[in-house]
This record gives C-alpha cells, sequence and structure tokens, in this order.
C-alpha cells in the first residue's frame, strides 16, 4: 500500500536565532520524554520531527539560550 | 550516520541488578539497592531520559499520601484505602508503605526536594481524603528529578538512556535472568544479562484515546505505554485486578488534572452547570468517578472546578502551583481559552481508560516487598499492585524493591539464558523493518485505541467487549504481519503499540472475568450490575498459562486493620443528598 504524508502544525517552535544545537547544543533533544526533537541537517538548528507531543515543557525550561517555545497542540487548545 | 537510521547489531552485558525505567520508582530502587552493596552493578535502563522521564518530568506538585505522624496514623491510611477500594486490599502491603513513608519524605527532603512547611516549620499537610488528613502540597515541586539525578550521579548508578527494554528473559528453573532492550535511535539490540530485574515502567497511560483525538494529549505521560505489564504479562507473572480502570477528572481536553487535591484544600470545589456541590469528596475512587460520570450525563453537566468564589490571594497561590509544576502548559492552556479562575470556572472531563496503581488498583501483583509471582523480578510504581500509591508510592515500594533485590542479586547467580530465545525476540523486534511494504504504527495506533474507546471503556458491555475483542484480534493481525517501521523512531512506536495491544487484550478478558460491578465506574458491568460480595470478594490476578491469557480468584488476605461494617462503604455515599 502507498503511504503519505499527513500535514500537522507542530506545537514546538525553535528560534534559529537563539538555537546554539549548530555549536553542538543537544539539551531539548536530550531531554524530550517522546522523543520528538532532532537537529537538522540543513540548518544545524533543532526542530520537532514528530508530532507526538505531551506538551509537557523540558525541552523549553531546559534550553540554555531561551529558544524553545512549546506551544498547546491544535487539536486541543 | 543519521540519527533514527536503523543498524541491525546485538550486543550483551550483564549486571547485579538491572532497573528498567528511570521516572519515579526506578531511581529510588535503583538507589537503594546501589547503597545495600555499594561493590555491586546497579544499571537503571530507560526509554527516553532519566534527566527528564516519567509522571514526573516537570515534578510533582503535592504528595497525595503522606502519613505523617501527628496527622495521620498508617492504621488510618490503610483503612481509608481499604475502603475507597471497596475492600478488595491486601492491607500488608499497604500498611508497610504507610508505616515506612515518613522516613521516604524526610530522605527526599534531604535530597533537596521541598514540601509545604507552616510557620512552624511543620509539615502543612491538607485533607483530600474522606476520612484523614494526607496531601502534602509541594509548591517548589519542580525541583524532584533535578534532584534524584544528583542523587543517582552520586551513587555512579549505570545510567543507560533511549533503551527500550522488550522482553524480559528466564533461565530454564523459572528465575529471571535478564532482559533484551533495543536502542530507539539506531534500532541496535542490547541484552542486559542480570540476577534480579525491578520493573518500574510506569502506567498503561496510553491505552483509551483521549477525547481530543490527540494520541500523545494523554493524562499519563504519553511514553508511558504500558511496555511493563506487557514484560511482565509475557514473562509469566501474575497481574492483580486489571479490571480496576484508572479513569481520571481531568481539565476538559487539555487532560491534566485541575487539581483539586491541589485546589480543595483552599476552598475549591466540583460543581455541575448550576453551581452546586454534587459529590462530597473530590479524592478520586471509583464511586467519585461514577457520580462524575452521571452528573456529566444528566443534564447538570457539564462539571467545573469552581475557585470563583476565592479570595484573590488564594486563587493566585493556586495559579503559582498549578502553573508552575507538574504540568505547568495548563496555564497556557487557559490563558488560550481566556480563562481566568477569578471570572471563570475549569470545565472538566473525564479521561481516557488505563492501568495504573498510582491512582486505582490494575497493576503487575506484588507483595509486601515489590516482589512479583516470578522469582528475582520485582515491580514499583504506577505498574505494580499496591493501590492509590501515587508519588510518595513509587518512592516507597521503589526503595522496598531495590533493598530486597540486591539482596536477591547477592544471593543468587546469573540465570542461564536460551540463545533461541534472544534470536526470537530479534526476529520479533526488527520484522517490522524488514517489511517493504505496510501499515505505520500511527494508523495501528489509532484503530487499536480507538477500538478500546468503542468498545472497553464502561459501561463495560459483555456483548461490545465480545464484538471489541474480534475487532482488536483483526488489528492485531494486522500488527504481527503488516506492520511497517522505517526508521529507528518508527520502531520504538511499533514497539509501543505491541505492548498497548497487550494491555487492550488483558483489560476485556480482566473485565470479563468479574462477574459483578464493583469500585464504581471503574468495573461497572451493566450486566451484572450489582456489588456481589459472596462470589467475587477477591483478587482477580491475570497471567500467561502454557501460551494463553487465563484468570483466577485470589483470596484477600487476612486484614491487618480491621474495618467495622458500618465503615465499609464510606466510599459509597460520595453524592450530596438533595436539598441538603
Amino acid at each position: 500500500m502507498p503511504l503519505a504524508t499527513y500535514q500537522t502544525s507542530v506545537p514546538v517552535v525553535v528560534d534559529d536565532a537563539k538555537c546554539i544545537a549548530d555549536k553542538g547544543c543537544t539539551v531539548c533533544v536530550d531531554v524530550c520524554p517522546l522523543d520528538v526533537l532532532r537537529i537538522s541537517d540543513m540548518t544545524g538548528k533543532a526542530f520537532m520531527a514528530y508530532d507526538e507531543c505531551w506538551y509537557c515543557m523540558p525541552c523549553e525550561a531546559d534550553c540554555p539560550t531561551g529558544a524553545v517555545t512549546v506551544n498547546i497542540p491544535y487539536l486541543l487548545r | 550516520m543519521a540519527m533514527d537510521e536503523i543498524v541491525d547489531g546485538l550486543s550483551e552485558v550483564s549486571c547485579d541488578v538491572l532497573v528498567i525505567g528511570g521516572g519515579t520508582a526506578g531511581p529510588m530502587a535503583a538507589l537503594k539497592a546501589k547503597m545495600k552493596n555499594p561493590k555491586a552493578n546497579v544499571v537503571l535502563l530507560e526509554k527516553a531520559n532519566v534527566k527528564r522521564s516519567g509522571a514526573i518530568s516537570m515534578g510533582m506538585d503535592g504528595l497525595n499520601n503522606a502519613v505523617i505522624p501527628g496527622y495521620a496514623t498508617p492504621e488510618q491510611y490503610t483503612k481509608e484505602i481499604t475502603i475507597a477500594n471497596d475492600g478488595i486490599v491486601d492491607q500488608k502491603a499497604v500498611y508497610k508503605y504507610a508505616q515506612s513513608c515518613y522516613g521516604i519524605i524526610e530522605e527526599l527532603d534531604s535530597f533537596g526536594i521541598r514540601f509545604l512547611k507552616n510557620e512552624n516549620g511543620d509539615y502543612a499537610v491538607k485533607k483530600v481524603h474522606h476520612i484523614g488528613t494526607y496531601v502534602l502540597p509541594m509548591p517548589n515541586g519542580e525541583t524532584v528529578k533535578k534532584a534524584l539525578y544528583r542523587q543517582l550521579r552520586r551513587a555512579r548508578i549505570l545510567i543507560s538512556n533511549r533503551y527500550m527494554a522488550t522482553r524480559l528473559l528466564k533461565s530454564s528453573d523459572g528465575r529471571i535472568a535478564g532482559a533484551v532492550s533495543v536502542n530507539t535511535r539506531t534500532a541496535e539490540m542490547l541484552v542486559i544479562k542480570a540476577k534480579a530485574v525491578i520493573l518500574c515502567m510506569g502506567a498503561a497511560g496510553r491505552l483509551g484515546l483521549p477525547t481530543s483525538g490527540y494520541m500523545f494529549g494523554t493524562y499519563e505521560n504519553a511514553a508511558n505505554s504500558g511496555d511493563g505489564y506487557a514484560m511482565a504479562y509475557h514473562a509469566g507473572a501474575a497481574l492483580a485486578n486489571l479490571e480496576c480502570f484508572q479513569i481520571n477528572p481531568l481539565i476538559k481536553d487539555y487532560n491534566g488534572p485541575a487539581c483539586a487535591y491541589v485546589a480543595g484544600p483552599f476552598g475549591a470545589y466540583t460543581a455541575n452547570n448550576e453551581d452546586r456541590r454534587f459529590i462530597e469528596c473530590d479524592y478520586w475512587s471509583g464511586q467519585m468517578m461514577l457520580e462524575f460520570y452521571n452528573e456529566l450525563l444528566s443534564g447538570k453537566g457539564p462539571v467545573f472546578l469552581q475557585l470563583k468564589h476565592l479570595h484573590d490571594k488564594t486563587i493566585e497561590e493556586i495559579e503559582h502551583t498549578l502553573h508552575k509544576v507538574e504540568r505547568p502548559t495548563r496555564g497556557l492552556f487557559q490563558e488560550g481559552r481566556g480563562v481566568d479562575y477569578r471570572k471563570e470556572s475549569i470545565e472538566m472531563h473525564i479521561s481516557e481508560i488505563g492501568f495504573c496503581s498510582g491512582h486505582s488498583a490494575s497493576g503487575v501483583f506484588v507483595d509486601d516487598n515489590a516482589r512479583t509471582t516470578v522469582p528475582g523480578l520485582y515491580a514499583a510504581g504506577d505498574m505494580a499492585s499496591v493501590p492509590h500509591n501515587y508519588m510518595l508510592g513509587a518512592f516507597t515500594n521503589g526503595s522496598f524493591a531495590g533493598l530486597d533485590a540486591m539482596e536477591f542479586a547477592d544471593n543468587h547467580d546469573f540465570g542461564a539464558i536460551d540463545a533461541g530465545e534472544i534470536a526470537l525476540e530479534r526476529e520479533r523486534v526488527m520484522a517490522p523493518t524488514k517489511r517493504e511494504d505496510g501499515i505505520p504504527p500511527n494508523q495501528i495506533e489509532y484503530k487499536t485505541r480507538r477500538l478500546v474507546n468503542d468498545y472497553l471503556q464502561p459501561p463495560k458491555v459483555t456483548r461490545k467487549y465480545e464484538l471489541g475483542m474480534r475487532r482488536l484480534a483483526e488489528v492485531r493481525e494486522d500488527m504481527q504481519e503488516r506492520m511497517i517501521a522505517r526508521n529507528a523512531h518508527e520502531l520504538l512506536r511499533a514497539l509501543e503499540v505491541q505492548s498497548i495491544m497487550d494491555c487492550a487484550d488483558m483489560a476485556a478478558h480482566a473485565s470479563l472475568f468479574r462477574e459483578e460491578s464493583r469500585w464504581g465506574l471503574y468495573h461497572w458491568r451493566t450486566d451484572f450490575p450489582e456489588k456481589d460480595n459472596e462470589n467475587w470478594f477477591c483478587h482477580t490476578l491475570l497471567s500467561k498459562q502454557d501460551g494463553r491469557m487465563t484468570s483466577e480468584k485470589r483470596a484477600v488476605q487476612p486484614y491487618v486493620v480491621p474495618i467495622a461494617d458500618d465503615e465499609k462503604d464510606l466510599y459509597d455515599k460520595q453524592r450530596i443528598r438533595a436539598s441538603a
């Protein structure tokens, strides 16, 4: 069966200007209980790769530069 | 190599005590085991990262079951929990918890975890339960995980993050021998041989589907997919009272607690659309949930948590706790909806179903030393059967598990592991990665959990259950024959959905076995609407016997703290009488 991709607006947003993942920081990726954040090969910045969020906040709370914002997922906002 | 790319590999390590799950019970179990024998190797395996894993990822807003001298006694607490569970309690484990938990509070305090104290420096315990006073707020509860992590590092516990355990291994004599696990970012497999294993893998919280339709918007940390329940089942351990589901009153859509335990002691209460109270007591019990459910459907719903009558300063204090600790996005959620607690009540709803002895009584059967029915295998926290044990129970029972497991490890050598068993498990785990074409795990999971909602959530109807089990069996076949995982992250989800499916089957099987109604909404069977103490005043134990799911009765052990006849139904009288 062929697969299609499914569009979702993701709850975790990273401010590229503040994110220092390109300098080796992986804090938000490390702490996420659902393991949904990744570092982009293209930009070197963190981003939400999988829309599987418990809106729990460690990524935002532990980010050393305040680059991460957790929003409430749209379906339950 | 890119993250999530699949690596087909297998390695093997060994340790004395293996603790699986680094949330609440797990770190305490690991610490206690290591303190008992500092020379031993203790490995703490975690699917996520111990720094921020488990139900208390962002901390906890209070202890719900603190038995503190001067406020409550172990006898009183044991009585309260026995009554709240309709009498189906092995009191020995509850009593031991109640006697020991104050020592654990003091230990947590020494770790730097702060609890609310009054002006005299005494713990400021609040009353939420029907009888006794056990709720201790933690206005600085966001520090819990960091404080635990510091202790783990200091004790030199070996931490392996991002490894998901998939199956337990036993030796031919039936003793525990270790576990198989898989790296969630590379799919490399790791076999861990151990003399004793402690399961601290949390609730089965991804069983029902939240009404928002967002699969990860569960009450429990969505990482808690019931892997511990499934692993214990496949290892032949008995699971107790799984039909006593967890169902909680939560902020509608947000699906987190409001939380009556935080706000109740300040004067907040649960009300209907006429702003009237309809329940006597906000403590989460099956009987309370049944009244809540009835009110929602009666035309007097929605149900609200009412705060607007409180003083501004009081509301500020409640907001401070609700919006900073445990689920800090509660504030963001209410802000997005324009809800100000001073003007508007909080709309509440009931959660999806799950297994969790932290709040109900559905867990892997354990005795008062946290031993399961498999020699050398222990369980603690939300997944072990000590009822209503909450965070402090996870710490306290985790501590019992750590101590006893190390003693077991000190007196036993490694069990022999059958290489064929490992090969079979490797084949099972990797199967979704070997298919070119098929169904992705998210679709299998959505369908499974939608069926759980449609057929298994109470009220439990036999005919619906039979249909539900047939539908689930069809999805299971798809899961086993056609599910695909295209990277290591999808493989993690593919393994989780297998745990979810096992839990769905166990929920159905256990519910059909108990032919009566008990625990209010948790086990309300329309075909057997009455409580039947003559035939069903017992535990039920579910286990895998000769490859088949089997249920049996287990007698309630003699009480340590006697309950008078006129006390037995205190929790049945939840509804406020009309025109009171």
